[in-house]
């Protein structure tokens, strides 16, 4: 980096950045496809040869679906399942996680390790033990089954995340604020939550993503069809029966667009989190 | 944990196709299992499907995380780029590859054939010889992202000083690479590695979603294997689903053990 910008140095930049156009593109260009059938109407979908553009932009199909009923339900389930699980795990895993950084108790190591393997698991090879434990307490076709699951399985990460924040805010700041007269409570709430909110809000936003997008388990529990979640429930835009590509694309890029946005916001934080503090 | 246990009940009980427990049954299932005809192929498949999308997927990560650690103008846009097919929902992104697959209606044969690639469409997702490839194409695209982020984190914890020691000692940029940064990644490439095969051997709606119009259990992983014996073939099995869930889980609890030895679990203590 040091060389002059020499010719040969404006050359290296020019063709890095069509390489890294190209890739821009290339992997872009699957949904470019989705928002540009999301915007066709009916009868071009079975256009042949197919065209990528439509010939009659109809940005209308969008509002079609946000005023679709069964949209509206599925919309509705996902908000609910991905807030109340991530509202689980923030309370339940900003404790654990700060008792953990902050106190050596007798399996701690353990408790560490069994969390750091549950994020290895997803609720995927578990699905059928799930499904029997919803049987048998009578919890199948509720919200509250996709809850609890996404929650559980969500809390790992968060747990992680939050621990490797804590550690590395200095005991004396909590030290100084003891001495000041601060309980315990007031120290946490005063001192450590303001610090660490950055972790905080990258907990929330992953355990929300990873909620908002969770298929296997809803597709498993949840058969009431106004109650499934968007993923699921977006599928039956496309069936044998009825092949409403359009609405099925534009309820999917209503689904991806704040999630990609979020995602993008943590993103720095995130590839640290899910590799547990191992690469430095 | 309840789960994992639940799991391991069923799978030594027999039920009825109502979901009813009929009594235990104990090794039976797994017995049973052993003698399905389905299970070599299930197995062949998801080795393939493992082996091939993370080998794939870590020599493309390699080459995108070497050129997003250069400085270049738009460097910010190709990173969000990659972002989007992490974040989007993997059911949205497979129906999405199912509509650009479509024999008809395509894009995907539209454009090859526009190329002169191909000089006859192809039913990418019903022709027995092309539905594994195009699965698995869709699951390298999906894998991408996060496999080139390890790396690049990995990349930028190499120290510059390490690279300007090689070039005083007359190392030539490809053999810097290969002897500087291929050694000093191989934390970064260890863990890409092995997160990689857990996530790749639980994917489920590549396979769901793209296998969707063949039958029998051809083209399937054991994920989606166990969940179709689950609920959704006429066996409606639950005991032999859940045999094959507990040897999912052994499956991936040796992929984790063999994780937490390579990242050696003391240094995360730290």
């Amino acid at each position: 980096m040091s060389a002059p910008p020499g010719s040969r140095a404006i050359g290296r930049r020019v063709v890095l950045a069509g390489a890294g156009l190209t890739v821009a593109v290339l992997v872009l260009a699957p949904y470019l496809v989705m928002i540009c059938t999301a915007l066709k109407p009916e009868s071009e979908l079975r256009a042949t040869p197919p065209r990528l553009t439509p010939i009659e932009w109809r940005p209308g199909i969008v509002l079609e679906v946000l005023g679709d009923p069964s949209f509206q339900g599925w919309l509705t389930a996902s908000l609910v399942v991905a807030l109340a699980s991530t509202a689980i795990v923030v309370l339940a895993a900003t404790p654990a996680a700060y008792y953990t950084a902050r106190h050596r108790f007798p399996g701690r190591s353990a408790f560490l390790l069994l969390v750091l393997v549950t994020q290895m698991f997803s609720p995927t090879a578990l699905v059928v033990g799930l499904y029997r434990e919803f049987f048998e307490l009578g919890l199948v076709d509720t919200y509250a089954a996709l809850i609890l699951t996404n929650a559980a399985f969500n809390l790992a990460f968060a747990v992680w995340i939050l621990r490797a924040f804590f550690a590395a805010i200095p005991r004396e700041i909590e030290e100084a604020a003891a001495v000041d007269g601060c309980g315990r409570i007031r120290v946490l709430v005063r001192i450590v939550l303001p610090l660490s909110l950055p972790a905080i809000v990258t907990a929330v936003i992953f355990a929300f993503i990873a909620a908002w997008n969770e298929y296997i388990v809803a597709l498993t529990l949840m058969t009431d069809p106004a109650r499934k979640p968007l993923p699921v429930g977006i599928t039956a835009y496309v069936t044998a029966y009825v092949q409403h590509w359009n609405h099925l694309f534009a309820a999917s890029v209503l689904a991806i667009v704040p999630v990609v946005v979020l995602f993008a916001a943590i993103e720095r934080h995130l590839v640290g989190g899910l590799m547990a503090g191992s690469v430095k | 944990m309840y789960p994992a246990i639940a799991l391991v009940r069923a799978s030594t009980s027999r039920y009825s196709v109502t979901g009813l427990y009929q009594g235990s049954v104990g090794t039976a299932n797994y017995a049973r299992l052993f003698e399905q005809a389905a299970l070599p192929t299930v197995v062949a498949n998801t080795v393939v499907w493992v082996v091939v999308i993370v080998a794939v997927t870590v020599a493309v990560a390699l080459a995108l995380a070497q050129l997003l650690n250069e400085d270049f103008p738009g460097r910010r846009l190709v990173r969000w780029a990659l972002i989007v097919p992490w974040a989007a929902s993997l059911i949205m992104t497979s129906k999405l590859f199912v509509w650009i697959y479509d024999y008809y209606f395509g894009i995907l044969n539209h454009v090859l054939l526009a190329l002169r690639l191909l000089s006859a469409p192809v039913d990418w997702l019903g022709n027995d010889s092309t539905v594994m490839g195009a699965m698995i194409a869709v699951g390298v695209f999906v894998s991408l992202p996060f496999t080139t982020y390890v790396i690049l984190a990995g990349l930028a914890a190499i120290p510059g000083e390490v690279y300007e020691a090689a070039r005083v000692d007359g190392a030539s940029a490809w053999r810097a690479y290969w002897s500087v940064t291929v050694p000093l990644l191989r934390p970064a490439l260890l863990v890409a590695v092995v997160l990689n095969v857990i996530y790749v051997f639980n994917s489920f709606p590549i396979v769901w979603t793209l296998n969707d119009r063949n039958p029998g259990f051809a083209h399937d992983t054991m994920i989606t294997y166990m969940y179709k014996i689950a609920f959704r073939s006429s066996l409606r099995d639950v005991g032999l689903a859940a045999a094959v869930g507990v040897v999912n889980v052994v499956v991936i609890l040796l992929a984790v053990l063999l994780y937490l030895r390579t990242v050696s679990w003391r240094e995360a203590e730290a």
